[in-house]
C-alpha cells in the first residue's frame, strides 16, 4: 500500500499571512475538536472497562463518595478471582488452539487456491474465484442452524475440533481473494525464469511465489486469527461443556450468572479476553490498514 | 521455513521422479490446489446452506429427524408476532445504523485525510472498536447501560444535572433498541472509516486544484469530486455493512438477547432463540432463510455498485 499524498484541505492553507490566526481557530473547530470527540468516544467503552476491572467492589458501586472515572485503591482481586477460581486460563487456551488451527488450515487452503487461480490459470478460473468471493457474502447466521446439524452428523459437536473446521468457511474467502491480489503484484517473468531453469511448478511456488508473498500472508493470517479469536455464534451453537469453549462465549454464559452481576470480573474479563488481540494488532497495525483497504479496494 | 536449506542445484535435477511430475502435470495441479478450499467450503458451506433451505421446508427437531411439510413453516412465520417484530427491528436496525455508521464513518474519514501530527498512530487507534472481541465490547456497553450505575446516567444527572432520574436504557422496548443501534454504531465507525480514507487517498489532488482554480467551494469539492468518485467504494463497502448489519448476532445476544418482552429481536437471534435454545431445528432455519431475500438484493447493489466502477474509471475490468 503507498499512501498518496497531500489530499484535499490542507491546499486551503494558502491564504494571507493576516488570516492565519483565523485559519488556525478554524482549524481547530473544523478538525481537532471533532476528531478528539471521536477518539473519546471511540475509546471511553475501553477506558471503561479497564478501570471497572481493577476497582474494588465498594467504588464499583458508588459514585457518591468515588469519583467514578478514577481509582482510589486499585485492587487485582477481579482478576485473581478470574484467573484462580474460574476456568479463564483454560478457556483462553482453547480460544487460542482454535484461532491458530483455523487459520493455519484457512491459510494453507486460501495459498494454494489463490495460486491456482491467479498463477496456473486454467479456463474458468475467474469464475471459480468469483464463486469463492461470493461464499464470503454468506453470513454465519443463516447457516449455523444446519451447520449444527452437520457437526453432529460428523461428530465432531462439543468438539473445538469443530470450530478448527467450521471457522475456514469465512476465513477462506477473505484469504483468498486478499492472496490474489498480492500474487498478482509479483512480477510473472520471475516465475517464467524459474520455468526456463527448470523448476516444477511447487518449487515456484514454495521458493519464489511465497517467499515474495510473505507481506500478504502475514495479513491474511493475523486477520485470520483475529476474525477467528472474536468469532461468537458458532462457538456459541457448537459447544456445550464449560471446558471446551471460547472466551468470548464462556465470558457470556458461563461469568454471567444470578441476578447480581459480577461487574468487576466481568470487565476483567473482558479486558484480558481482549488483550491478545490487541496487542497482536499494535504489533502489525499497518498490516492490518493494508489488508482491511487492499480488501475493500480489490 | 526451510526453504534456504535445500542446494539450488536440485532445480537442475534431470529425472524427477513420477510424483513430481505428476505434481507438475498442470491439470493434476489445479485439482490438488483447489481440492483443500473447494472442499471445505462445499463440505461447510454449500452443503449447509442447502441442508438448511431444505430443514425449513421440514419439521425437524433436536433429536427427531422430520419430515417434509411444504411451507408450512413459513405460513406460521407469517401469521407470528414475534417474526414481524423480528423483520421490523431487523430492517430498523439496519437503516439507522447503517445511516449513522456511514455518517460519522464518512466524516471521520474526511477529518483523518487532514495532515496533523500523529496521524498513523490515531488511525491505529481509530480501528480498535473493530479489533477487539465484539461479545466483549458489547459487555462493556451493557454495564455503561446499566440500570443503577450508568455512568452516561451518572454524567446526565449528577455531573451536568440535566435529568433527575437515570435513563432506563434496556428496561423499555424503544430505549432498549436505540441502545443496541448506538452500540452498533460504534462498533462499525472504525471499519467505514479506515475503508473510505483509503478510498479518499486515492483521489488526486489535481483535481480539486482544477476546482479551486474554477472557484469551486469547499461543499461544491466535496459534492462534485469526492462524493462521487467515493461513489464505487461506498457501494462495496456499504454492501457489506449492511449484510452484516442485518443479520448481526452478537451484539442483541449480549446485551439484551432479545428483550425487553421480545421487542429487540434480530431475525438472527430468533432463529438462535427458536432453532438452538427451543430445539425447534426447522423453524429456526425457516427464519433464517427468510432473511435470504434482503441479502440477495444488498448482494445485488454491490453488483451494480461494482460495475459501476468500470465506466467510472475508464479502466477495463480485471
Amino acid at each position: 500500500m503507498t499512501e498518496t499524498v497531500a489530499p484535499s484541505t490542507n491546499l486551503t492553507s494558502a491564504t494571507p499571512d493576516t488570516m492565519e490566526w483565523d485559519s488556525r481557530a478554524r482549524r481547530m473547530v473544523m478538525i481537532y475538536l471533532p476528531l478528539a470527540c471521536f477518539v473519546v468516544i471511540l475509546l471511553f467503552p475501553f477506558y471503561w472497562m479497564a478501570i471497572t476491572s481493577f476497582k474494588p467492589n465498594a467504588e464499583l458501586l458508588d459514585y457518591k463518595t468515588h469519583n467514578p472515572f478514577w481509582i482510589t485503591s486499585p485492587t487485582l482481586m477481579h482478576i485473581k478471582h478470574l484467573l484462580f477460581e474460574t476456568a479463564y486460563p483454560h478457556w483462553l487456551m482453547t480460544t487460542m488452539w482454535v484461532a491458530i488451527g483455523a487459520t493455519f488450515l484457512s491459510l494453507t487452503a486460501s495459498t494454494l487456491a489463490a495460486y491456482a487461480i491467479e498463477r496456473l490459470r486454467f479456463r474458468g478460473s475467474p469464475y471459480v474465484g468469483l464463486g469463492i468471493y461470493m461464499a464470503y457474502l454468506v453470513p454465519p447466521s443463516i447457516l449455523f442452524i444446519p451447520l449444527a446439524t452437520v457437526v453432529v452428523q460428523f461428530g465432531l459437536f462439543d468438539s473445538p475440533m469443530a470450530l478448527i473446521l467450521v471457522y475456514p468457511t469465512f476465513l477462506v474467502p477473505f484469504c483468498t481473494w486478499l492472496l490474489i491480489g498480492y500474487f498478482k503484484s509479483i512480477p510473472y517473468e520471475l516465475e517464467e525464469c524459474a520455468l526456463v531453469d527448470g523448476a516444477t511448478r511447487l518449487q515456484i511456488l514454495w521458493r519464489i511465489t511465497l517467499p515474495l508473498a510473505v507481506p500478504g500472508l502475514i495479513s491474511a493470517g493475523i486477520f485470520s486469527f483475529t476474525l477467528s479469536w472474536n468469532e461468537f455464534i458458532y462457538a456459541l451453537a457448537f459447544i456445550q461443556s464449560s471446558a471446551n469453549k471460547t472466551v468470548p462465549v464462556a465470558i457470556l454464559t458461563e461469568l454471567v450468572s444470578g441476578d447480581v452481576y459480577q461487574w468487576g470480573a466481568l470487565m476483567a474479563g473482558s479486558l484480558l479476553g481482549s488483550l491478545p488481540v490487541a496487542i497482536f494488532y499494535s504489533l502489525f497495525v499497518d498490516y492490518y490498514v493494508s489488508s482491511l483497504t487492499g480488501a475493500v479496494k480489490e | 521455513m526451510s526453504v534456504t536449506t535445500i542446494a539450488p542445484q536440485r532445480f537442475a535435477q534431470r529425472r524427477p521422479g513420477w510424483l513430481a511430475r505428476l505434481f507438475d502435470y498442470k491439470p493434476f495441479l489445479i485439482i490438488a490446489c483447489l481440492t483443500p478450499a473447494i472442499g471445505l467450503l462445499l463440505v461447510f458451506l454449500t452443503y449447509p446452506l442447502g441442508l438448511g433451505i431444505w430443514l425449513a421446508f421440514t419439521d425437524t427437531t433436536i433429536g427427531r429427524r422430520g419430515v417434509f411439510v411444504g411451507l408450512e413453516n413459513f405460513q406460521y412465520l407469517l401469521t407470528d408476532p414475534l417474526w414481524w417484530n423480528a423483520v421490523f427491528y431487523s430492517v430498523f436496525y439496519t437503516a439507522v445504523a447503517t445511516f449513522g455508521k456511514f455518517a460519522l464513518g464518512f466524516w471521520l474519514a474526511l477529518l483523518l485525510n487532514n495532515h496533523f501530527p500523529l496521524k498513523s498512530l490515531l488511525r491505529a487507534i481509530v480501528l480498535l472498536p473493530w479489533i477487539v472481541p465484539t461479545v466483549l465490547s458489547a459487555l462493556a456497553f451493557w454495564w455503561i447501560y446499566d440500570p443503577q450505575f450508568s455512568i452516561i446516567s451518572y454524567l446526565l444527572v449528577d455531573v451536568l444535572h440535566v435529568r433527575s432520574t437515570n435513563i432506563d436504557f434496556l428496561g423499555s422496548a424503544w430505549p432498549a433498541r436505540f441502545s443496541l443501534i448506538a452500540a452498533n454504531i460504534w462498533r462499525g465507525i472504525p471499519f467505514v472509516a479506515i475503508s473510505l480514507l483509503a478510498g479518499l487517498q486515492t483521489i488526486s489532488p489535481s483535481l480539486y486544484e482544477a476546482a479551486m482554480l474554477d472557484g469551486a467551494s469547499a461543499w461544491q469539492r466535496f459534492r462534485y469530486i469526492t462524493f462521487p468518485m467515493m461513489m464505487p467504494i461506498l457501494a462495496i463497502v456499504m454492501t457489506f455493512s449492511i449484510i452484516f448489519t442485518f443479520t448481526d448476532f452478537q451484539l442483541v445476544y449480549a446485551i439484551t438477547r432479545g428483550g425487553p418482552v421480545n421487542s429487540t429481536h434480530l431475525l438472527a437471534t430468533l432463529a438462535f432463540q427458536r432453532g438452538i435454545a427451543g430445539g425447534e431445528l426447522g423453524e429456526g432455519a425457516a427464519i433464517a432463510v427468510s432473511m435470504v431475500p434482503f441479502l440477495v438484493f444488498a448482494t445485488l447493489f454491490s453488483y451494480f455498485g461494482l460495475a459501476r466502477r468500470k465506466w467510472q474509471q475508464g479502466e477495463s475490468n480485471d
